[in-house]
């Protein structure tokens, strides 16, 4: 029999047997089914989060950041080491923030501005040293140590479906967060004068510059909203999948399948290929759990076969 | 493409230092040297693909341990496997790999490129992570060296570290001399032509997305090679050959070499691998050698912001002001 709890990515997978024969003396009841679908998308829109940071900074600024996974463990233990001061998770990732976003600020202004007419191939190379940094840093800062982070009490509680079936609230405010959040990014690209320069300077930035629009100070801005979203994903994603070393990794190369589905440089591609990759991936591990590492690949090379440019062009 | 004289000299002597140095060397520098050959024939494989064709492939661990895993597969449990059919057997899978991918990531270029090969390394990682094949999160163990064996003659006695210390040697010099044959032929031209202008070449009539096919496979072939004898060396194999850290590192060491000369790889595989150890080096640095990975990563920083042309491009400077040659390679 299956554990009547939401599986997480970094816990031990479902406890649910997969082969034929059991598979048919339990059908995939409509109850187990609708969990699956709502932490598919709950995965999905996290993944969101971070995607999109990695999109608009390289549909942006040409830059392709390998360390944007590491912003996201870097959040995930901001929000550790803050709640376990405070006592308090909301009121760490208030806190938590605007450090994230001056560090965002900080690295644009000291690393990043001087690889923006560069080959990707330097970019790859010093966002890879940016890894190895981060992770020593969060060693020696922080320690090799896996923690746990508590689920704040207002959203403790789960909602019952079934006898033995229930669903955590948490879980359902992080979709809901990161919802509002899309829509948030929605309203600032497409209908604020900051999501006009930034829709403008994407196709053309030397047009932009010569309009007056300064251009450094705009990406700037973008490269610590990508950082501060990856890391606002991994301070509400520390109470359901724990704190521990690395996890930064594996979140970068699932956002990079992400983004090559969406499109590099649109956020709106991003969205439908994370709810895609998420419900892939949860469905995957649930119906072949062996062979779910491989299927978000699967259907990356799927997609490349259709549209080598993935499915949407640009923001 | 032609090597200067210069270059050549220099080469001749340093594989004749490496030639005699398991006489007088210790146990553990000889095994040192020969995992830094093995990985200056993994650099160079990639440097053929980044270097000379233009496609940065952050996945080229795939090819290595795919190599390693089917060694580990082939042979028998508790005894040696002959050579003669396992490495056929480890490149050829290495090369029907990079086939199969290799017709979906050519479909895609730049930074797409980056990203995709990734992302196919990690599936493969995920294959013999979470696929009873591999041996799972803990991999298999190697327990004996391949035999190279003609009838019941042994020719070379790789248990040995001495001998095995020159077969690699002896392929890493192989390797060199036929990707130095490659790209001095009408094909390494056409890549590099690739590289610089790839339309160009196209609208002359080149089937470049063939071109690329051929390198991608010959690169992922080598890097098989390459893998084969770290297995065979270590003596296991895990999933973490294949992760990505493997493939950052060969990059690091390419760029370090300072892209397109193929001899620059292989240093820049000395240059990388010898910093590791000396960073690693508790009884130097003791407490902090433990994070190593952290100085390691400000060079690495240091080199793509300030030294475009790796560690060779220094030495190009160097005979600029000398007076020498511009470049070592044209």
């Amino acid at each position: 029999m299956f554990i009547p709890r939401a599986g997480t990515r970094g816990q031990a997978p479902l406890l649910i047997p997969h082969n034929r024969d059991s598979e048919e003396t339990r059908p995939m009841d409509t109850a187990f089914f609708f969990i699956q679908l709502l932490n598919g998308l709950q995965y999905g829109l996290l993944l969101f989060l971070v995607a999109c940071g990695l999109t608009l900074i390289f549909g942006i600024m040409g830059i392709i950041n390998l360390a944007h996974g590491s912003f996201y463990m870097i959040g995930a233990y901001i929000a550790w080491s803050l709640a376990s001061m405070t006592g308090n998770l909301a009121l760490a990732i208030l806190l938590g923030i605007p450090l994230t976003v001056l560090l965002g600020m900080l690295l644009e202004w000291l690393l990043f501005r001087y690889l923006y007419a560069r080959d990707h191939l330097y970019q790859v190379l010093m966002t890879y040293g940016l890894i190895l940094v981060f992770e020593e840093l969060r060693s020696l800062v922080w320690g090799d140590d896996v923690h746990g982070v508590a689920v704040p009490a207002l959203l403790a509680g789960s909602i019952p479906l079934t006898d033995n079936l229930s669903y955590p609230i948490y879980r359902l405010a992080i979709s809901v967060i990161c919802l509002v959040l899309a829509g948030g990014l929605y309203w600032l690209i497409q209908k604020t004068r900051l999501g006009m320069m930034i829709r403008a300077g994407s196709t053309n930035r030397e047009m932009v510059q010569a309009l007056g629009i300064n251009i450094k100070l705009l990406y700037t801005l973008i490269f610590a909203l990508g950082v501060a979203l990856a890391a606002f994903a991994g301070m509400i994603a520390a109470p359901v999948s724990s704190v521990y070393p690395n996890m930064g990794a594996q979140v970068l190369i699932i956002c990079f399948v992400v983004v090559v589905i969406g499109g590099i440089g649109s956020v709106w591609g991003a969205l439908l290929a994370s709810v895609l990759i998420g419900l892939t991936d949860t469905f995957g591990k649930v119906l072949l759990p062996e062979y779910a590492g491989v299927s978000t690949y699967l259907l990356m090379a799927l997609v490349l076969l259709w549209r080598p440019e993935g499915l949407f062009k640009r923001i | 493409m032609r090597t200067k004289r210069a270059v050549l000299l220099p080469l001749v002597l340093l594989t004749l230092l490496l030639a005699v140095f398991p006489l007088v060397g210790e146990t553990f520098y000889i095994q040192l040297l020969t995992k830094v050959m093995i990985m200056a024939i993994f650099a160079m494989s990639l440097d053929l693909l980044v270097g000379y064709t233009g496609l940065v492939s952050l996945g080229h661990a795939a090819f290595y341990g795919l190599a390693g895993y089917v060694l580990a597969r082939v042979a028998p449990q508790y005894e040696p496997a002959s050579l003669w059919t396992t490495l056929p057997l480890a490149m050829a899978a290495c090369a029907a790999f990079a086939l199969l991918t290799g017709l979906l990531v050519l479909r895609t270029s730049g930074v797409y490129f980056i990203m995709v090969t990734l992302a196919f390394a990690q599936m493969l990682f995920f294959v013999f992570h979470d696929t009873p094949i591999g041996g799972g999160s803990d991999g298999i163990y190697i327990y004996a060296k391949p035999l190279v064996k003609i009838g019941e003659t042994t020719l070379l006695d790789l248990e040995d570290r001495s001998v095995f210390f020159w077969f690699v040697l002896g392929l890493m010099a192989v390797v060199y001399l036929f990707l130095r044959r490659v790209l001095d032929s009408n094909f390494g031209r056409a890549l590099v032509g690739i590289k610089t202008n790839e339309h160009r070449l196209q609208a002359l009539g080149f089937p470049t997305f063939r071109y690329k096919l051929a390198s991608y496979m010959l690169s992922g072939t080598l890097a098989g090679l390459a893998g084969y004898l770290a297995a065979a060396q270590f003596g296991f194999v895990n999933p973490e050959i294949l992760g990505w850290h493997t493939s950052g590192g060969v990059l690091m060491m390419v760029i370090l070499g300072g892209m397109g000369s193929v001899h620059g790889a292989a240093l820049g595989a000395f240059a990388f691998i010898l910093l590791q150890e000396v960073l690693s080096n508790q009884s130097w640095f003791g407490a902090v050698a433990k994070h190593w990975q952290l100085a390691m990563g400000l060079f690495i920083i240091g080199v793509a912001l300030l030294l475009p042309r790796g560690l060779m491009g220094l030495m190009g400077v160097a005979g600029y002001f000398t007076g020498k040659a511009k470049s070592v390679d044209e």
